[in-house]
């Protein structure tokens, strides 16, 4: 039967495809695989057997007793023997196949999961920019899911090969003729299975993208739970779900209904072989050519045929499915982009030498690789599938620009960095601060230009010796759910001791030392537990613990009150850490601390110098830093004037109109 | 390949989300009670049932009938000796014919019907689901993972379409299956058919004991799903810490024993499910025997032809197959009935701040008056961290809340927009106290700007317009234009139309926290909270906006966090926490010319900041 859909005119891309996906299976866990079919392979012929049986005793035990009207205790002993002989035979192939092909499609699953996982950890961030977390999920759990389901059906399919094998040989021996006309049932089988790959893949195409969008509707939905609470929006929230979910029934629906035909067909099919063969054999039987006997075997034999035949049709009905599943994991597990790292390392102590050269970068657009819409195409359903399965599906890294709109975001940066200064990074809000960092802790690489650490460039180091080098504590802390220890430590064989001086340092420890079980307690995903300047208290420590070389600070303290701040800042100075420090601030004393600063505006760097070079040159940066101490003054110039009446007159004028406005 | 052991670890996380959080309920109905259930919240799985039921038995009914035929033409027209009945073989074989393409007419309808049914109801129960997963509250949201979360409405609801479409179908088709060959058996010999359901009643029994052990393994491997899940999706939202810090090989390590461990409770299940199938392929030789020896010493006493024994030993064969085949699908209905557990945990789970609904008040427009009365509020298991509030807000008037990190500021804002409920006393608005008011009214007059001002995955545009849809492009440049941001989005190359990616990502954090602000402006609140919402924004941009809101907020009340001193300068009044007590109150005139808790934070700012 495989044999016979293999040699039709099939749709390669979707039939072999799926074959190849499956012997894959086999092939990786070959040592299960062998023991289900071999169990499957049992169960088939043992399954042949009792027929045999049941037909012996008939002939041998039944109808004798009958004739004699009477029995002997030895009959009725080899009657429970050989029918339970059997019966035992079958149960422990059955039990042997279902194990073991358990066992390969739960490996296969854990397997896969787990390379999905990790090549999410490989990959670069801007991929995953790119990917929702839905649909990351998606794709580590439904996904792989499909493409390994029909390996619990698949032995059982294999084991019935070789019942069919037999059955066809056996028939082919007593009738030719009879049993060719059965075996038209094959070719018509192909057809039906054909037909039902081509029109069910574009459909179950669309279908697992539709899963993955709604778990991607509810992952963003309930991250956003709070806006979405705070605003009052959960109905319509329900709604953009409820779209997500109608959409998703409908093209299962959809896969339903050529299932639901595919299903009956392939049971309908052997039936009508049989009917053919009777048909036929009755006339055979009545020119004599063949004796009832012969007729009846090949008749019988024909509805054992029809087990195995089932079970390929689960196997196939299953297969378009294993084919999206596995094209949707091979298209994360084949993305371009995970950043190569060198072998070099860093042998230096004390603070690194940071520089950069020629430095520019800019964002790609977010771009919806995952729209059902795109693989929804009719017209070509295969194509739109080979095309989401090789690698030009991270299509952001290499489709043509004019359809990319690109945010420039640094351009040509340049600067050396003695070891061991510590150095202001300064510059209004959207101005590339914060991009830059990443680039500094090779977090993402340029566009153009290179970045440095001891005059090596990043790209040629090894990631654990830049990540030993260098620490960065982002703007937006992330906090695991684990323990205060192990998210400060983060896994490395770091003491308590050195967590609590690092906790100390960071001016966290008091408020860990008051948590119920202090380092061992456990902390709520992205740390809902801890309050703001908190979660950035536990990043910073985070940072610190490791000694880096080179310290980053993004704004990392912009949720810490100024005197906590402070002292901060000032134990920073007063450790032996000596490491090259840049830092993000917008505050004053922040500021006033670096030895230098450098000016960020639009996407280059404008000035660079001293806090006070730049106050008495830079017209931009005075504005910025000195914001806070105008708007007191001139509060106090004011006296008891009312807040906001210096507005400029042409924003003030109807504002109140527009504001009343805007409420109808 | 070895999984750490994580005893020790899980056991930890248990306690603590016990006696924390309060997390989500975990329903323990019966499997009945609980498929009940799942029917009454789908009602799709119900509707128009009756005729599914019908064309499954006329489907049922064609799959016996045609081998039974099929028996008859050999019987009669082709073994009984001399020249095969060509015409009796014709009319017999095209009668066949016919009543094989009714049978697969009917199969495919029924699965149409089934299929559509199904979905439509799964899809019912994700949007009931999902819709009160919002209506929890943050504390319970945040006790479970967000990938776990999503688990819910996604996982765990497919686990129960395998059942409805396959198991489901096949049972109704078995049940069908069995109650006729019964009734057949019954004809040919009543005494056998006793014989044959004695045979099968323990294992009946025994299937329905082990269901107990199988529904424990399964919800097993939706909760290690879950948990899976929820590792995963840290991996992927933790991705620049995880980076930068070159913590991939541990973050792989913690993902292998989640995945591990849903392989082990998955092989668990399976050892459970499968041992039914070999356990009734012994009953049925079993019963085989029986009828055979049984049939033998009844045809020796009399009792019954040879004939008919051999018809009832093909019966035999009829009914085994969809009784091993209901055995099979009981263990499957017990994975779908794991996945209906954990989605009616979550609508089991009472939200803990509960909309009044239609019971509710609504407040009148204007502004708001804020009254404290005697609040306090504890985290579920944690010392107090607010107590004894009572403060007054006055309508229209303009308050800063200053105080150290943990002094409560953040729990005040909470209480104050009805995130959390006060353990002890009442929060009023209007003289209405916050629980009586209906959500619809609340969360339209009162809102919020928290620190972190999360973005949806679409234009800035849209993001603007999440809290009020029907805004037009003017009005949300007329909104920004009016915040002083108009520079600002005049430099982003896009406009309003700037993508702003996963989570607002592509957006530095300030910008996303002017969004968030122009957001909650547009929303046109009567109360307006500020949460720290401009805390990752620029001193110059920070002031501007801070002079726009001075004018803006004039009619409206409004309520803001700052750690910049800045903010409190400006304010109507300060209201000064310290250790979950408010500490001071007053101007900032009046409160920075005595020593106390606000004169000591403003000179550090001034320090800092000047």
């Amino acid at each position: 039967m495989p044999k016979a859909a293999g040699d039709a005119p099939e749709d390669p891309r979707i039939f072999r495809r799926g074959i190849g996906v499956l012997w894959l299976a086999l092939r990786t866990e070959w040592r299960m695989s062998l023991l289900a079919v071999a169990g499957a392979t049992v169960f088939g012929a043992v399954a042949v057997l009792t027929s045999n049986v049941i037909g012996y005793l008939t002939d041998h035990v039944i109808l004798p007793a009958f004739r004699a009207d009477e029995t002997t205790a030895a009959a009725m002993w080899l009657v429970f023997a050989l029918v339970m002989g059997t019966g035992l035979l079958k149960a422990v192939g059955l039990g042997a196949r279902r194990y073991f092909a358990g066992l390969v499609q739960f490996r296969m699953q854990a397997r896969y999961r787990r390379a999905v996982a990790r090549k999410y950890l490989q990959l670069p961030l801007s991929w995953h920019h790119r990917h929702p977390t839905g649909q990351l999920l998606s794709n580590a759990n439904a996904d792989v899911e499909a493409s390994w389901a029909p390996l619990a059906p698949l032995p059982m399919a294999i084991g019935s090969a070789f019942m069919l094998v037999f059955a066809a040989v056996a028939m082919l021996v007593t009738d030719t003729v009879v049993a060719l006309v059965g075996f038209v049932v094959f070719p018509l089988l192909a057809v039906v299975n054909v037909m039902f790959q081509r029109l069910v893949s574009p459909v179950a195409t669309r279908a697992q993208a539709l899963r993955a969008q709604v778990s991607e509707v509810a992952h963003e939905s309930f991250d956003g739970a709070l806006v979405v609470k705070s605003l009052g929006r959960e109905d319509t929230e329900t709604e953009r779900f409820t779209v997500a979910a109608h959409r998703l029934r409908d093209a299962q629906i959809q896969v339903g209904r050529l299932r639901g035909l595919f299903d009956p067909l392939m049971e309908t099919l052997p039936n009508l072989g049989i009917l053919a063969v009777l048909l036929v054999g009755a006339w055979r039987l009545s020119t004599g050519a063949i004796e009832a006997g012969e007729l009846v075997q090949i008749a019988y034999l024909f509805t054992l045929l029809a087990m195995p035949i089932r079970s390929f049709g689960w196997l196939l009905g299953d297969l378009p499915r294993t084919v999206v599943g596995w094209n949707r994991v091979q298209a994360v597990l084949r993305s371009d982009g995970v950043m190569d790292y060198g072998t070099g390392t860093l042998d230096g102590s004390g603070g690194v030498r940071l520089s950069a050269s020629g430095v520019s970068f800019s964002y790609a657009d977010s771009h919806r690789e995952d729209d059902p819409a795109d693989s929804a195409d009719p017209a070509d359903p295969g194509a739109a599938a080979v095309a989401d399965a090789g690698s030009g599906r991270d299509l952001a890294d290499r489709d043509d620009s004019a359809e990319l709109r690109r945010n420039v975001v640094l351009r040509d940066i340049g600067f050396d960095l003695e070891p061991g200064r510590t150095v202001a990074l300064v510059g209004p809000t959207g101005s590339g601060k914060s991009t830059l960092t990443t680039l500094l802790m090779r977090l993402v690489d340029p566009e153009t230009g290179t970045v440095r650490y001891d005059g090596t460039d990043l790209r040629e180091l090894g990631h654990a010796a830049i990540a030993n080098a260098a620490a960065l504590v982002p703007q937006g802390t992330f906090v695991f759910e684990d323990t205060v220890r192990d998210n400060v430590a983060l896994g490395a064989d770091i003491g308590d001791d050195q967590v609590w001086a690092a906790l100390r340092l960071a001016r966290a420890d008091s408020f860990i030392a008051a948590l119920p079980d202090a380092l061992d307690t456990r902390l709520g995903e992205r740390g809902t537990t801890l309050s703001g300047g908190q979660r950035q208290r536990l990043a910073l420590a985070r940072a610190i613990v490791r000694r880096p070389r080179l310290l980053i600070l993004d704004d990392a303290t912009s949720a810490v009150d100024p005197q906590v701040e402070a002292q901060i800042l000032a134990g920073l100075r007063e450790t032996d850490l000596a490491a090259t420090v840049v830092v993000v601030a917008y505050r004053r004393a922040t500021i006033e601390l670096a030895d230098e600063v450098l000016y960020l505006e639009n996407g280059v760097i404008s000035d660079r110098g001293t806090h006070l070079e730049l106050l008495a040159r830079s017209p931009g940066y005075e504005r910025l830093v000195t914001a806070y101490e105008k708007a007191a003054e001139e509060r106090a110039a004011r006296g008891d004037r009312l807040p906001g009446d210096d507005l400029d007159p042409a924003d003030d004028t109807g504002i109140d109109d527009t504001i009343q406005e805007a409420r109808r | 390949m070895t999984a750490p052991a994580p005893a020790r670890d899980t056991a930890k996380v248990r306690r603590t989300s016990e006696d924390a959080a309060p997390a989500l309920h975990r329903t323990d109905d019966s499997a009945i009670t609980t498929i009940k259930r799942g029917f009454a919240l789908s009602p799709e799985f119900a509707k128009g049932l009756w005729l599914t039921l019908l064309l499954a038995v006329a489907a049922t009914g064609g799959k016996i009938v045609v081998p039974m035929a099929v028996q008859q033409i050999i019987d009669n027209g082709i073994t009984t000796g001399g020249r095969p009945d060509m015409g009796f073989i014709g009319s017999a074989v095209a009668l066949c014919a016919v009543l094989l393409a009714v049978t697969t007419l009917c199969s495919f309808l029924m699965n149409v019907r089934l299929y559509r049914a199904t979905e439509s109801g799964l899809a019912t129960l994700r949007r009931k689901a999902f819709r009160h997963v919002h209506d929890l509250s943050v504390l319970t949201q945040n006790s479970e993972r967000k990938g776990a979360l999503v688990s819910r409405v996604t996982a765990d609801v497919d686990q129960i379409s395998t059942f409805m479409q396959w198991g489901g179908l096949l049972l109704i088709v078995a049940g069908g299956q069995l109650a006729l060959s019964t009734v057949l058996m019954a004809v040919y010999s009543w005494q056998l058919t006793i014989v044959v359901w004695l045979c099968f009643i323990p294992l009946l029994f025994g299937v329905r004991w082990l269901q107990k052990l199988l529904s424990r393994a399964y919800l097993k491997v939706r909760e290690n799903t879950g948990d899976m899940l929820g590792a995963i999706g840290e991996t992927v939202m933790g991705a620049a810490v995880i980076r930068a810090h070159a913590t991939e090989e541990r973050t792989a390590r913690r993902i292998d024993t989640t995945v591990l461990a849903t392989r082990a409770a998955q092989v668990k299940a399976q050892r459970l499910s499968i041992a039914v199938s070999p356990v009734s392929e012994v009953v049925a030789a079993l019963a085989t025997a029986a009828v055979i020896i049984i049939g033998v010493l009844l045809g020796v006493a009399g009792e019954i032809t040879p004939g008919r024994l051999v018809a009832f030993l093909f019966l035999v064969t009829l009914f085994i197959g969809p009784m091993m085949m209901a055995t099979e699908i009981f263990n499957e209905a017990q994975n779908a009935i794991a996945g209906w557990r954990r989605v009616l945990s979550v609508l089991d789970t009472v939200p803990d701040i509960a909309d009044p609904g239609e019971a509710g008040r609504d407040l009148p427009r204007g502004p708001v008056s804020v009254r404290f009365d005697g609040v306090g509020y504890a985290y579920p298991g944690g010392p107090p961290v607010l107590s004894g509030i009572s403060e007054e807000i006055a309508p229209g008037s303009n308050v800063a809340v200053v105080g150290e990190t943990g002094s409560g500021k953040t729990t005040f804002v909470k209480l104050l927009t009805r995130l959390m409920d006060p353990t002890e006393g009442r929060v009023l608005l209007d003289g209405v106290d916050l629980r009586e008011v209906a959500f619809s009214s609340l969360r339209t007059r009162v809102v919020m700007v928290p620190q972190e001002g999360f973005l949806f995955d679409s234009s800035l545009g849209d993001n603007i317009r999440f809290a009020r849809p029907e805004a037009s492009d003017p009005e949300l440049w007329q909104a920004v234009t009016e915040l002083g941001l108009g520079d600002w989005l005049n430099g982003l190359a896009h406009g309003l139309d700037t993508p702003v990616g996963q989570r607002g990502e592509s957006l530095s954090a300030g910008e996303r926290q002017l969004v968030a602000l122009v957001r909650a402006y547009v929303a046109d609140p009567d109360l307006l909270v500020l949460d720290e919402a401009t805390s990752a924004v620029d001193p110059a941009t920070e002031v501007r906006i801070q002079r726009a809101l001075d004018h803006l907020t004039r009619g409206r009340t409004s309520v803001t966090i700052a750690h910049r001193l800045s903010t409190a300068e400006a304010a109507d009044e300060v209201l000064v926490f310290d250790d979950g007590r408010v500490a001071q109150r007053g101007t900032h005139a009046a409160l920075v010319a005595v020593p106390g808790v606000y004169a000591d934070l403003h000179s550090s700012w001034v320090r800092s900041s000047a």
